[in-house]
């Protein structure tokens, strides 16, 4: 599930949402506190949809509220990004458990 | 493990107060501090200065403290409590534009991360922003 451009710095990945609400409140609440944890600069996005959003702004992750079974695309870089962007999708693959923190 | 933001919410009512901290304490944990209050001593509607003195003191963090109120007189009680602390703590407290409920879980989701009293009122602020 994760892939490396060789002609950019960004580590990618994509993951299916499977939790019954989407992206609601409590999710993007972990979602985004998980991203904080990590240097790199991260971005998400719904599948198909056209706008990345900043995966550390709780706001912007709320308001994306993607469905159950949507794919979230995952981006990041800097120095940390590959355990960024694992680290994400296996919280989404999870379905957020709550012993996250 | 460094400070967070401390949260205090301050509503009209009790039963606001509290439930919108329980949103914050289960939604975003239990790592970021976390102080009510709500009501008039009578058991009534309104807010009150020392109490929400007293719930400044118990979020206290050394990074400061983001307070979240509802209507008129939580703001401004609320901006009296910040007047009456001492001086070198008042610019450590700020009053946040933004809805109580969603402003105090995105301000202690942003405080968790170990951000500062700036960027947690920046993010509260956030939505008010639309």
């Amino acid at each position: 599930m994760l892939e490396t451009s060789a002609n950019e710095p960004f580590v990618t990945g994509k993951v299916r949402l499977l939790h019954a609400a989407g992206m609601h409140a409590r999710p993007a609440v972990k979602l985004t506190k998980l991203a904080k944890r990590f240097q790199a600069q991260i971005s998400i996005r719904a599948s198909e949809t056209a706008d990345w959003i900043n995966a550390k702004s709780v706001a912007k992750v709320m308001a994306m509220r993607a469905p159950r079974d949507s794919t979230i695309e995952i981006k990041a870089h800097g120095e940390d990004a590959e355990a960024a962007v694992a680290a994400l999708i296996s919280l989404v693959a999870a379905d957020f458990p709550e012993a996250s923190a | 493990m460094s400070d967070t933001v401390g949260i205090v919410i301050v509503s009209h009512s009790k039963d606001i107060a509290k439930g919108t901290a329980d949103m914050v304490r289960q939604m975003v944990g239990s790592e970021v501090k976390v102080a009510y209050c709500g009501g008039n001593p009578d058991g009534g509607l309104g807010t009150n200065v020392s109490l929400i003195i007293d719930a400044i003191n118990d979020a206290w963090s050394s990074k400061g403290v983001a307070i979240l109120v509802d209507l008129g007189g939580a703001e401004t009680n609320s901006e009296m409590a910040v007047e009456m602390l001492e001086q070198e703590r008042r610019k450590m407290v700020v009053v946040c534009n933004a809805p109580i409920v969603e402003g105090a879980v995105m301000a202690a989701t942003e405080a968790a991360g170990g951000s500062s009293l700036e960027q947690v009122r920046a993010v509260a602020e956030e939505l008010s922003a639309g």
